[in-house]
């Protein structure tokens, strides 16, 4: 009886949660895999089209395919960039030099503000044609460059703002880092190890548990960037910031098409679980666990 | 200490304050540029030559009609019931998760993590049709509700490692005395998980002040704007014409931010490091 009470307390305290995840998480999921077999724009009735939504994104889309080579140029110029970035910082951080805990600090303040509104309004004006990227670059005799005017340099820009929040990533290599055991390193520089051995046979497999989770949270955010290439240039020149988020929220909000953009945005899911799932599936190869990967 | 290891320590010092100085360039660029005056915001000097608040005077009127206090109103309105709501469901399904068995126990806890890497791009247009169904536009209660339910696996996540490390003979101790489990949870474990409470209460609120894609698509009407909205329907209404109060408001609408940081920066790296999540 006892046993039964308890039973159900544990239940009664995930109850909220069930309900929000039925409410806010599993009818949304699957009802946009219905719409995304119909041709529902929001002033008539859905209607089952069967998958002529995705057979039109894959073959006759002029946008989709254009849109599917900036999201991945951008993901992976993104997501490498601000994993070793991060990775490098910390461990230089790592070397109990003075002053960790305000160089930490700085590095972390644009990853608390990169993402708001504010920052990417600023840097539009900062790499506008006379703003100050280019005031700083005259300094180096780098001639004026329309950052944001064109399409071999806007992505890069946009690039650059995510990179720059490399912060959050690196206060979890950091923590893994100091997890690491000092005695190890000892006992390869007696061995002879030099720094380079000690980095890929110490230091790399040590903390590759956070690495393999850093890259599927990196990856799955990169793939559906939207604000800055939203505020910062719109999508344009010439498509050239279009990402999937873009065009996302163009087809739904902007032309109400929301039965082909839930096409769009199931393709979507579709990349980022199988993605995801290649890295897990990878994982048991490089991912190390100490305590044999029990969560 | 030898003269090679002193070698790379400069290096290294010297590297750091590389990277820092260049990383926070466009703060402080951004915080000199806030009190220029428009014509000179695109000259190469850091500092102003000539030192001015029209850029704050000027920014703070807004639309017009509707001024900044009105956007940083709608945004503590939108913001503060999130904050409170998530701390209180989040840490009350965790305390569900991590003190009691329960039929299902294993399955609710992989999708629970498993919900955390759906990608929210996926959902986005169903529950926009249906907040519109239930007539919730242009109110809060979009963002309110889904916080009341749960919270987010985030934080759930956060509150159940917490947890964990709260001994159990604390729980025990009080049902002998007669504790119900309510009680344990509101007078045992929520005192205790303080840090935890602080963690989870500092990274909404910074998600939520940030965020920008849900006033977006959710409110509509010009006095219900948080300040991302305002913000960029400044720099809409304005046009490349006064740059200076658009840098002025930008600066204003990060401050909290920035203040709060500052002040509980200790919560934001251990709550990173507890969860080992992102930021």
């Amino acid at each position: 009886m006892k046993k039964k009470m308890k039973r159900n307390k544990g239940l009664f305290f995930i109850l909220p949660w069930i309900i929000g995840l039925l409410w806010f998480q599993m009818y949304p999921f699957v009802m946009s895999l219905y719409y995304s077999f119909t041709n529902y724009t929001m002033l008539k009735e859905p209607k089952l089209v069967g998958l002529t939504n995705y057979v039109r994104l894959l073959t006759s889309d002029m946008e989709f395919w254009p849109s599917m080579k900036v999201t991945a140029i951008y993901a992976l110029v993104v997501v490498p960039c601000k994993l070793a970035f991060a990775l490098i910082i910390a461990m230089l951080l790592n070397k109990n030099v003075k002053g960790i805990g305000m160089f930490r600090t700085l590095y972390y303040l644009p990853s608390i503000l990169g993402g708001s509104i504010a920052i990417a309004v600023v840097w539009k004006i900062l790499f506008m044609r006379d703003g100050a990227v280019n005031h700083l670059l005259s300094g180096l005799g780098i001639g004026p460059r329309d950052w944001l005017g064109s399409p071999n340099t806007a992505l890069g820009t946009i690039c650059i703002l995510s990179v720059w929040q490399f912060g959050s990533s690196m206060v979890l290599f950091l923590a893994a880092l100091k997890q690491v055991p000092a005695s190890l390193y000892e006992a390869a520089i007696i061995d002879g190890a030099n720094r380079f051995q000690c980095f890929f046979k110490i230091t790399l497999p040590m903390i590759t548990s956070i690495l393999f989770f850093n890259l599927i949270m990196q990856m799955i955010n990169a793939l559906q960037e939207f604000t800055s290439a939203f505020v910062i240039t719109g999508g344009g020149p010439m498509k050239s910031t279009y990402v999937l988020g873009m065009k996302l929220y163009t087809d739904a909000f902007k032309y109400y098409k929301m039965g082909y953009a839930s096409a769009l945005s199931w393709i979507m899911f579709l990349i980022i679980i199988c993605l995801s799932m290649l890295v897990f599936k990878s994982s048991s190869a490089w991912v190390y666990y100490e305590d044999g990967g029990e969560f | 200490m030898s003269r090679k290891k002193r070698y790379h320590k400069i290096i290294s010092y010297c590297l750091l304050t590389a990277v820092a100085v260049i990383m926070l360039y466009p703060l402080v660029w951004m915080l000199f540029a806030s009190f220029k005056g428009n014509e000179e915001i695109f000259r190469a000097s850091l500092l102003p030559e000539t030192w001015t608040l029209d850029g704050y005077r000027n920014g703070w009127k807004g639309s017009g009609q509707y001024t900044y206090a009105t956007f940083f109103k709608n945004t503590f309105l939108m913001v503060l019931p999130m904050v409170i709501f998530t701390v209180l469901s989040a840490s009350f399904v965790a305390f569900g998760f991590a003190r009691f068995k329960f039929w299902g126990k294993k399955f609710f806890f992989a999708l629970m993590m498993g919900c955390m890497m759906l990608p929210n791009a996926v959902m986005i247009i169903p529950r926009y049709i249906m907040f519109r169904n239930m007539g919730w536009l242009d109110t809060y209660l979009p963002f309110i509700v889904p916080c009341v339910f749960g919270g987010g696996s985030f934080f759930i996540f956060m509150f159940i490692q917490f947890f964990r490390g709260v001994p159990r003979e604390l729980d025990e101790s009080a049902y002998v005395d007669g504790c119900s489990s309510i009680m344990v949870y509101f007078r045992i474990v929520m005192p205790l998980a303080k840090p935890a409470v602080f963690s989870a209460m500092i990274f909404q609120f910074m998600w939520s002040w940030n965020d920008f894609f849900g006033p977006l698509l959710y409110i509509n009407n010009v006095s219900k704007y948080p300040l991302a909205l305002g913000l960029r329907m400044s720099m809409d209404v304005n046009m490349s014409i006064s740059w200076n109060n658009i840098i002025a408001m930008a600066l204003v609408s990060i401050i909290p931010l920035v203040v709060l940081f500052f002040c509980a920066q200790k919560y934001f790296v251990e709550g990173v490091a507890a969860t080992g999540i992102k930021g």
